[in-house]
């Protein structure tokens, strides 16, 4: 059997002293969809940003296809097709629309195929093909994270890193956000998805893991987690 | 009637060398959001390039403005990426003391090395005049300006145009949002930074023929770069354009109609006007000054 697309093994990491992931481990597989579950500060945007790159772990092991690429910065992380559609979206407000979606292609991975993406995520999102000359800081709030997971379809990632891509859409968007996750997932994209939205991604992940206080607290397939009492408790409110 | 066409003609001539001065500093405060208190000092070292290049090969004045940019880009580079860097998250009076100590040590390096004496390009070329119409511009400064001009669009291009441009341009935008699309947010700051301070060395060489250089020059520049980039707008390239030939035609009205030695008394009583009524700079927006 090949090497899982992620692993991460007993990973702590945080800003300054403060830990914020303490010991988490988890894989990914070729085309799963990993759902994070927990509660705000439980660890989930630190997870993620560790995994990018983007915040320098303390320990642990972070390996893609089997090589480690723990301490990577975010540039390399980004070359190996790792993706991130990042908290708070972190689209370019005052550059358009065309040119936030080129800056997903900077890579060397993808530029070669900028022209053909470029057609492919506007066929995907019709509404940035109607709005490409439009600074992207003037979007709404959806069509924004439309854009950020666009822009992050130009890397051509084998691996996208979600932190909550539906936080404070309306609810039209945020069907609009899970019916893309669901199309990528059934293409075959691996993804880790951190949601506060807890039923939905549990309804459409393969396996989700629960964080509490930087740790793995539960795992097991969306179903599973569902049915769990712990879960329907703390997360769901039932 | 031409004497005055001449005098403002011959300001916008300057006003375009002041705009690639200034388009040097607003781009490296747009991008890292630091100020180079050290940009006039940068200008000299431009002005030196383009002196001994001068004194050893006699070449003409417009050969030194590529060596020099070289010599300046590579200065910028190497100073963000292994100094600046590491000051971009301290507060701002920590940057200020950096950048004035950066000053000071690149002056007294201009002293030991060169002496305080004035050192003068004097080439025939000094003497040759464009005729258009009733106007006489002179050779050096028009040929200066349309280099300075020419540099500011190409960057302009560049910067639009090329892919490293769009980097830039994204991580002056967006910090985070640069790092998540895996742009390598160091090197492109300090090809920023290289970019900034090869437009104050090209300026330095395109200027030397027209003044005398020495160490004690730099603070004027700078002083002027600070003005045109604030009256433009901070943070705007076009912005630091229109301020840079407004700043030059203000400097050459007042020395002609006031008199030579008050010919900065315009450009600040321009500055203390847009500062009154437009704190953001004529073209700035309000989100440029943080």
């Amino acid at each position: 059997m090949s090497a899982p697309v992620l692993e991460v093994e007993r990973l702590v990491a945080g800003y300054g002293g403060a830990v914020a992931v303490d010991g988490a481990s988890l894989s990914v597989g070729a085309g799963e969809l990993l759902a994070v579950i927990g509660a705000n500060g439980a660890g989930k945007t630190t997870l993620i940003r560790a995994i990018a790159g983007m915040v320098r772990p303390m320990s642990g092991r972070i390996r893609h296809r089997g090589e480690d690429i723990t301490g990577w910065t975010s540039d390399r992380v980004c070359e190996r097709g790792i993706a991130q559609v990042a908290e708070g979206r972190q689209v370019f407000p005052s550059l358009s629309v065309l040119e936030n979606l080129r800056t997903g292609a900077l890579l060397r991975r993808s530029r070669a195929r900028e022209a053909a993406n470029l057609e492919r995520v506007m066929a995907l999102f019709p509404r940035l093909a109607e709005r490409r000359a439009q600074a992207a800081g003037t979007l709404s709030g959806g069509e924004q994270q439309m854009l950020a997971i666009a822009r992050c379809l130009m890397a051509e990632p084998e691996l996208i890193l979600f932190d909550e891509p539906s936080l404070g859409l309306a609810p039209a968007m945020v069907e609009m956000v899970f019916g893309v996750v669901r199309r990528l997932h059934a293409e075959g994209m691996a993804m880790i998805l951190v949601e506060q939205n807890v039923r939905d991604s549990l309804e459409i992940c393969d396996r989700a893991i629960v964080l509490e206080g930087g740790a793995v607290v539960a795992e097991g397939s969306g179903a599973e987690l569902l049915a769990s009492d712990r879960v329907r408790a703390a997360y769901l409110g039932l | 009637m031409d004497l005055v066409a001449g005098v403002i003609a011959n300001g916008v001539l300057m006003g375009a060398v002041y705009a690639l001065i200034a388009f040097g500093l607003t781009i490296i405060f747009g991008v890292m959001r630091v100020v180079n208190f050290a940009h006039g000092e940068m200008v000299v070292i431009g002005m030196y390039a383009g002196y001994f290049l001068w004194a050893a090969f006699d070449t003409h004045p417009l050969a030194a403005v590529l060596p020099a940019a070289a010599l300046l880009f590579l200065i910028g580079y190497l100073l963000q990426f292994h100094l600046v860097q590491h000051f971009l998250a301290r507060p701002a009076h920590v940057q200020f003391i950096l950048f004035i100590a950066l000053a000071l040590v690149i002056t007294g390096a201009h002293l030991v090395a060169f002496g305080p004496n004035p050192r003068g390009i004097f080439s025939l070329a000094s003497f040759e005049v464009y005729r258009i119409g009733g106007l006489r511009l002179d050779a050096v400064r028009s040929q200066a300006a349309a280099a300075a001009l020419l540099i500011v669009a190409l960057l302009w291009a560049f910067l639009r145009a090329s892919r490293l441009g769009r980097a830039i341009r994204a991580a002056a935008d967006n910090r985070t949002g640069a790092a998540v699309v895996g742009i390598r947010i160091r090197h492109v700051y300090a090809v920023t930074a290289g970019i900034g301070m090869a437009c104050a060395g090209a300026a330095g060489a395109l200027v030397a023929p027209l003044f005398d250089t020495h160490p004690f020059l730099a603070p004027e520049f700078t002083l002027i770069a600070f003005i045109t980039v604030i009256l433009g707008g901070i943070g705007s390239l076009p912005g630091a354009l229109l301020g840079g030939l407004l700043i030059g035609v203000a400097e050459a009205a007042a020395a002609l109609v006031l008199s030579p030695s008050m010919k900065s008394v315009l450009s600040y009583g321009l500055l203390i006007l847009v500062m009154l009524a437009r704190p953001q700079g004529i073209i700035g927006s309000p989100e440029g000054q943080r």
